[in-house]
C-alpha cells in the first residue's frame, strides 16, 4: 500500500505564508475531499504537491512512501506516481492530444526500472481510444493541439484522459469541477469513480459540494487560512452545502493583534 | 558598358576600420562556353561586379550583417572534380525513402549527374545543368537566363552571374503536369572553396511542378570557410503552378549570399517553402512579383540556428496588378549565441487594388544570448487592399513547461516538444514527410547538445 504524507507543511509565495502547517495522510483506495473557501491556500497545496518553482516549502515535508519529494523535480514527481489535474491547463500550440500523452507514457517507461521499450502505436491508439470511450470523448481529439481553443468542460475532460492514461497512484485534482455545467461535472466525476480503486487514491479540492454527490469521498477536509481545521466524513461536505463557510470563519479567524 | 572606377569603396575607407578586399577571382574564372551569348551573360557581369562595391553596414538591407570577417582573398572555385566525396544518402532523400519522383539533379562537389523520366522529356521538359544546357538547349537558356533575376543588383548577385559553374535549368512546358516532385541537391565540400549556382525554374502556361532544391555541405575544417554564391529565378506562367520547396543544410562555416526572385503572371499560383538550418552567416534576398491579375503566392519559411549562426533573410512580396495575393510567414527558433534577422516588405503598386496581402514573422528565443529582429514593412500605394502584417518575438513559457513536467516529460523533451510544436503550422505547410522527419531530428540533435 502506497501512501502520501504532507508533514506540518509550510510554504510562501514570494515570503508572504500560504500554507501555515498542514498535515494529510492519504492512502491508495481513499479518496480524500478538501474543501474551503478561496483563498486558503488549496491551489497552493495542489502546485506544491507537484514541485512548481513558484512555491517556497519554508518547513515540512512531503512523503511519498516515507521518501521526501522535496528535492525531486515536478517530471520526477510525475515518474514517482503524483498527477495533478490542472484548474487552468495550459495550451500548447502546436502539440496534439495524442503526441503529448504518448510522449508522457513513454517518459514513464523509459525512466521506469528496469527501463522499458517504448508503447507501439497499435497499443497506445487501442488505450486511447479505450479511455476516451470512457470519458466519451470523440476520437477527433487525439489530433487536436492541446488545449488549444477547448471549452472549460473539454479541458477538464482532457486533464481526466491524462489521469486514465498515465494511471498514477495519487491524483490530486484541482478544482476540475470549476467552470462546468453539471453534465460536465457527471461525465468527468464518472471518469474518475472508474480510475478509482485498489491502485489509486485521490486528493479532490473543491469550493463547491457537488462534485461530491459524484464522487464519494471516504474523508473530508475543511481547509482554512493555510491549514486543515475540521476533518470528517461526507457529512461534513452536506454541512458546508447548507451553512456555507461563515461559521468556519467564526471558529478558525485568527484574533487580529492591534 | 561602362568601366567607372572603384572608387565607392575606397572612399568609404576613411571612415571604416577596415574594408574586405576583393576576391582573388579573375576574368579568366568565368567558365567558358561555346555559346557567344551565354559568355556575353557572363562577362557582363563580371564588369558589373567588378564596377560594385562590398555592401557594407551603412546600406539599409544589410545593416544587421556584418560582412567584414569574410575571408574574400582565401576562396578558390572548386574545381577537382577528381575526389569527389559522396554526399550523405540522407541528403539525396529529402522526400522520403522509396517515394517515386520525376527527375533528379546532383551538382557542386560532386559528378554531376541528372535524370528525368523518359515521360517527361518526350512531352518536352528539360531538367538538366548549365553545361548541357549551353551544348543542347542554347537558345531556350539565352532566352530565359537573367530575366528575372539582374546580374547587377549587387556585387554578390553579378558574380555568381559571372561565375555560376553550377546551373540548374528546369523547363516546363505549356500545360505539362509533372506528379512527382523533381529533386536537386546541390553539394559543397572542402576547405577556402567557393561555390557558385545559378537555378532557373520556367513554368509555362497551364503547368504544374514540384521541385525540391536542397544545399548542404560537409564541414572539413571550421577555422576554413566556404562561401556559398547563387541566384535562383523562378517564373510561373499563366494558370499554371509551382511548389518549389528550398532547404539549406549548409556546414557551419559556409557563408552564403543569395538573390531569388519569382515573377507569378495571370491566375498562377507559387508555392514556396524555405527552410533554413545552416551556414555561419546567410544574406538571403528572396522576392515574389505578382505582375498579373490574380496571381498568388504564399511563402513559409523556417529556421533553426545555434551556436554563433547568424541567418538574415530579406523577403519582399510586390503586388504590381490588380487582385493579386500574397501570404508570408516565417517561424524561427534561436539557440545559443545565434541571431536571426527578417525584413519584410509588402509593396502594392499604384493601382494594384484589391490587393490582400499577409507577413507574419514569430521567433521563439531559446536562450539569452541569441536574439532575433524582426521587421515588418508596408509601403502601400493604391486604394481598396487589404494588407496586415505581424512580427513576434518571444520565449518559452514556464508555465508550459511546467505542465509538460508534471506529466512527467522530462525538461529537454519538454523543450523540444514545445519548439516543434511552435513549428507544425510550417511543418504542416510540407508536403514530405522526409523533410519534417528530417527537421525534427535536427532540431532534437541541436537541442540535445544544450
Amino acid at each position: 500500500m502506497q501512501e502520501l504524507i504532507i508533514k506540518n507543511l509550510q510554504v510562501s509565495i514570494e515570503d508572504t505564508q500560504i500554507i501555515k502547517g498542514l498535515n494529510l495522510t492519504l492512502r491508495q483506495g481513499e479518496v480524500h475531499a478538501i474543501m474551503g473557501p478561496n483563498g486558503t491556500g488549496k491551489s497552493t497545496l495542489a502546485y506544491t504537491i507537484m514541485g512548481h518553482p513558484k512555491y517556497d516549502v519554508t518547513g515540512g515535508d512531503i512523503l511519498l512512501n516515507g521518501k521526501s519529494v522535496l528535492e525531486m523535480a515536478p517530471d520526477e514527481r510525475s515518474r514517482a506516481g503524483l498527477f495533478l489535474a490542472f484548474q487552468y491547463p495550459v495550451s500548447i500550440p502546436g502539440v496534439t492530444v495524442a503526441n503529448f500523452i504518448r510522449t508522457a507514457i513513454n517518459s514513464q517507461r523509459r525512466h521506469a526500472a528496469p527501463p522499458q521499450e517504448d508503447i507501439s502505436v497499435l497499443d497506445f491508439r487501442k488505450m486511447l481510444k479505450s479511455k476516451m470511450d470512457l470519458l466519451e470523448m470523440d476520437y477527433t481529439f487525439g489530433g487536436r493541439y492541446l488545449n488549444e481553443g477547448f471549452s472549460g468542460g473539454e479541458k477538464k475532460r482532457t486533464e481526466v484522459l491524462q489521469l486514465a492514461a498515465l494511471e498514477p497512484a495519487f491524483a490530486i485534482l484541482d478544482e476540475t469541477d470549476s467552470g462546468l455545467d453539471i453534465d460536465a461535472i457527471r461525465i468527468v466525476s464518472e471518469g474518475v469513480n472508474a480510475l478509482k480503486g485498489p491502485n489509486m487514491g485521490a486528493l479532490v479540492i473543491t469550493h463547491y459540494q457537488r462534485i461530491l454527490n459524484y464522487i464519494k469521498p471516504d474523508f473530508v477536509h475543511i481547509m482554512f487560512d493555510g491549514r486543515i481545521v475540521e476533518s470528517g466524513g461526507e457529512e461534513l461536505a452536506l454541512k458546508l452545502e447548507d451553512e456555507g463557510y461563515d461559521w468556519v470563519r467564526e471558529k478558525y479567524v485568527q484574533p487580529q493583534s492591534v | 558598358m561602362s568601366t567607372a572606377p572603384k572608387i565607392t569603396v575606397r572612399k568609404r575607407s576613411v571612415t571604416r576600420q577596415f574594408e574586405l578586399s576583393e576576391f582573388k577571382f579573375t576574368k579568366q574564372d568565368i567558365p567558358q562556353t561555346s555559346d557567344e551569348r551565354i559568355l556575353k551573360y557572363r562577362q557582363d557581369a563580371w564588369e558589373s561586379y567588378e564596377n560594385l562595391p562590398f555592401p557594407t553596414l551603412k546600406d539599409e538591407a544589410w545593416r544587421r550583417t556584418d560582412i567584414r570577417n569574410l575571408r574574400t582573398e582565401s576562396f578558390t572555385l572548386w574545381q577537382d572534380k577528381g575526389d569527389p566525396v559522396r554526399s550523405p544518402d540522407r541528403f539525396m532523400d529529402p522526400i522520403t525513402v522509396g517515394e517515386e519522383r520525376s527527375g533528379q539533379l546532383i551538382s557542386g562537389a560532386v559528378e554531376d549527374a541528372h535524370w528525368i523520366t523518359p515521360e517527361l522529356e518526350n512531352a518536352g521538359v528539360i531538367f538538366c545543368d548549365f553545361q548541357t544546357a549551353e551544348k543542347e538547349y542554347p537558345d531556350l537558356l539565352d532566352r530565359l537566363i537573367g530575366q528575372i533575376v539582374s546580374p547587377n543588383e549587387d556585387k554578390f548577385t553579378a558574380l555568381a552571374a559571372a561565375l555560376a559553374h553550377d546551373g540548374v535549368l528546369l523547363y516546363v512546358p505549356k500545360n505539362v503536369t509533372i506528379n512527382d516532385p523533381i529533386h536537386s541537391l546541390y553539394w559543397g565540400y572542402g576547405e577556402d572553396q567557393a561555390f557558385f549556382n545559378h537555378i532557373l525554374v520556367w513554368v509555362e502556361e497551364g503547368a504544374k511542378v514540384t521541385f525540391v532544391h536542397e544545399s548542404a555541405s560537409l564541414v572539413q575544417n571550421e577555422q576554413r570557410q566556404l562561401l556559398h554564391d547563387g541566384i535562383v529565378e523562378l517564373y510561373v506562367g499563366k494558370n499554371a503552378r509551382l511548389n518549389f520547396v528550398e532547404l539549406q543544410s549548409w556546414g557551419k562555416n559556409v557563408w552564403s549570399f543569395t538573390r531569388e526572385r519569382a515573377r507569378v503572371m495571370a491566375d498562377a499560383n507559387l508555392e514556396w517553402i524555405f527552410g533554413a538550418m545552416g551556414t555561419h552567416l546567410t544574406k538571403n534576398f528572396s522576392d515574389i512579383d505578382l505582375v498579373e491579375p490574380g496571381a498568388s503566392a504564399r511563402m513559409s519559411g523556417f529556421y533553426f540556428t545555434s551556436g554563433d549562426q547568424h541567418l538574415d533573410h530579406d523577403t519582399q512580396q510586390n503586388h504590381l496588378a490588380p487582385n493579386t495575393t500574397s501570404d508570408l510567414l516565417y517561424k524561427g527558433a534561436l539557440m545559443d549565441e545565434s541571431r536571426s534577422v527578417w525584413q519584410g516588405m509588402i509593396y502594392v503598386a499604384p493601382g494594384a487594388i484589391g490587393t490582400d496581402g499577409y507577413q507574419a514573422n514569430r521567433n521563439l528565443i531559446l536562450s539569452k544570448g541569441s536574439q532575433a529582429d524582426s521587421i515588418p514593412g508596408l509601403e502601400i500605394l493604391a486604394d481598396d487592399v487589404r494588407c496586415t502584417h505581424g512580427a513576434t518575438v518571444g520565449k518559452i513559457d514556464e508555465d508550459e513547461i511546467f505542465y509538460l513536467l508534471s506529466r512527467g516529460i522530462p525538461r529537454k523533451e519538454a523543450e523540444q516538444l514545445i519548439v516543434m510544436g511552435f513549428f507544425a503550422p510550417i511543418m504542416a505547410r510540407i508536403p514530405f514527410e522526409g523533410v519534417q522527419n528530417r527537421f525534427a531530428n535536427a532540431v532534437k540533435e541541436k537541442m540535445a547538445d544544450r
